[in-house]
């Protein structure tokens, strides 16, 4: 696929669903905090267009404001990793070689060993199921991707001129990580970033999904796929629906982040990994 | 060689220990005693004492997890506090579902993978392979889990070919185990072997571009020979690596499946584990998974720089 073709197709995808998700602030076609039993399991038709769920809940409804929940928690976790990773890679790259490097990059080892799911799990089944706490252990893993980028990047670009200029102006090496490093990085956080929101769609929706996540009554899509759970087999709707949901959301924000890729480094064009 | 390998083994410890260090402090964070929960509200103080003592669980933070450890080294990973019986022995129950089903996910992802990947390669910028590399973003963007309930619709509901659920046990035989196991296998397969199919294809495209297969075209080798003489073998080594690391990937990610299926795996026992608040069960199970995880990771790097010295270098 062309890079162009698969940027915006990505864009198209994500903004989509962001568009749902910020629509549902002020409206949705339902509100999904009142339950109809009596409405329950409609099939979709002119009143729900796509039908209701088991507690006669408007699924256009859940699906937007799922969206919102899907969305908040991944670019949360993704926040984390970049406030917290990214000053941690420049600083060891400012700092390349010392023991404090050597620090940085062993603890990101440690981490990045770790099997990121069963520490979600264990994090949230220990702190108690919540989004917050989803939010947390999604975003703990996020850090070490970023620092170890962020070092990566900033170490080639210390040996350029312009930093050596910089440093002949007597500039520090936080100064000059935040002025000349961290500007010229940006173009690779952004395409982690995506990566890192696409990942973090997924893990939320699977942290949901066992009951480890977003709780009732906020509909998450991961959520409303554990409530599918026992209903699926009469109305395969209500898990086909919200898994399309996580399907587009995600191929959107992969789309968009191999296509910055390929736009920001044409190198890469040609192997399209 | 030497010395990278015990510059990872050293890392291997260091994780480890974190990895034990964090799980415990986790678990030990959880409000509530244990002993009291199991002995239920009218038990004398001094029973609740003396069953504290019988779990381990009386003395100091340090000498605890000292205990901990040092039992799992020797093979004993406490008594669960739900079915009084040795951790050990639920692990051992449920191992037998939950190695079996990442390997059989394994083979089924490399399988499915590595002929998608060469064609995808060989095929280079022509429709198959637009095809290819659509397919398998898409693979990457579903969730095992959704994809397994999708399976199970089709599957099981709807052409009734396997069971929706349950594992018969290997008593009932080789093949039964292995049908109730292939739902789960093919749900778990789909996400790496897109992975690997990706990954395939860009090393290979990658060897094709050496001067060897140049070399190997003009000594009269048809695209396909050098492709399989030349090229495969070079471009497996990065591929080996991912299938090595996928094996614990997808141990961890039999967790969730086998919820879906409800198969008596370790995924399963941690999560009543920590609904009957069995936190010996979690602490042991969950360290027993992270060991496994970083242990094969270990030695896929090792293995690795075996073969390709370039990587001894950090």
């Amino acid at each position: 696929m062309r890079a162009g073709v698969q940027l915006w197709l990505g864009v198209l995808l994500t903004g989509a669903v962001m568009l749902a998700a910020a629509v549902s602030f002020i409206w949705t076609p339902y509100d999904v905090t009142q339950l109809a039993i009596a409405a329950k399991l409609q099939s979709p038709g002119p009143d729900y267009l796509l039908g209701t769920d088991h507690l006669g809940r408007d699924m256009v409804s859940m699906l937007m404001v799922g969206a919102r929940t899907s969305i908040a928690v991944a670019l949360v976790a993704v926040g984390i990793g970049i406030t917290l990773g990214v000053p941690l890679g420049l600083w060891a790259a400012a700092t390349r070689g010392s023991l404090t490097d050597e620090i940085v990059m062993r603890g990101n080892d440690v981490i990045f060993a770790f099997p990121s799911l069963v520490i979600a799990i264990l994090i949230t089944a220990v702190f108690g199921p919540s989004a917050i706490n989803a939010i947390i252990a999604i975003g703990i893993f996020n850090i070490p991707v970023f620092a170890r980028v962020a070092r990566g990047a900033a170490l080639s670009l210390w040996t350029r001129e312009f930093v050596l200029a910089a440093r002949v102006a007597g500039k520090r090496g936080a100064r000059i990580s935040a002025e000349h490093i961290l500007p010229n990085i940006a173009n690779l956080l952004i395409v982690q970033g995506t990566i890192q929101f696409s990942l973090g769609i997924l893990a939320e929706a699977g942290l949901s999904y066992v009951g480890l996540g977003t709780q009732p009554p906020t509909p998450s899509w991961g959520r409303m796929l554990a409530d599918a759970q026992t209903f699926f087999y009469g109305t395969p709707r209500v898990a086909v629906l919200p898994g399309l949901a996580i399907v587009l959301m995600v191929l959107g924000l992969n789309l968009m982040g191999d296509g910055l890729r390929d736009a920001l480094d044409p190198r890469l064009r040609k192997t399209v990994q | 060689m030497i010395r990278y390998a015990a510059s990872r083994l050293l890392s291997l410890v260091l994780s480890l220990v974190a990895a034990s260090v964090v799980i415990f402090a986790l678990v030990e964070v959880v409000p509530g005693d244990p002993a009291a929960f199991m002995l239920g509200l009218n038990a004398s103080p001094e029973t609740v004492a003396a069953l504290r003592a019988e779990l381990g669980l009386s003395g100091s933070v340090v000498s605890r997890y000292l205990g901990w450890i040092g039992g799992m080294v020797q093979g004993d990973f406490g008594t669960s506090y739900t079915y009084r019986v040795p951790v050990s022995e639920l692990i051992l129950q449920r191992i037998w579902v939950s190695v079996p089903l990442a390997g059989y996910a394994l083979i089924l992802s490399t399988v499915i993978a590595l002929p998608i990947g060469i064609l995808s390669a060989a095929r280079r910028g022509r429709p198959v392979d637009y095809g290819i590399m659509g397919f398998t973003q898409l693979g990457i963007a579903v969730p095992n889990f959704w994809f397994a309930m999708l399976l199970v619709l089709l599957f099981a509901i709807t052409l009734q070919l396997v069971p929706a659920g349950g594992f018969p046990g290997w008593e009932a035989g080789f093949w039964a185990g292995m049908t109730a196991l292939t739902l789960p296998a093919i749900a778990l397969a789909l996400p790496q072997a897109s992975i690997l199919a990706r990954v395939m294809r860009s090393a290979l495209i990658e060897t094709l571009g050496q001067d060897y297969m140049r070399t190997a075209r003009a000594k009269g080798l048809s695209e396909g020979q050098a492709i399989c003489r030349h090229g495969l073998r070079n471009a497996l080594i990065p591929v080996l690596t991912i299938i090595g690391l996928q094996f614990s990937f997808l141990l961890a990610g039999a967790i969730i499946i086998e919820n879906v299926f409800f198969l008596p795996g370790l995924g399963r026992l941690i999560f009543q584990g920590i609904t009957q608040r069995d936190l010996i069960v979690v602490e042991s199970v969950t360290m027993l998974l992270v060991f496994a995880v970083i242990t094969v990771t270990f030695l896929v790097d090792i293995a690795y720089a075996a073969v390709d010295p370039r990587l001894r270098r950090r």
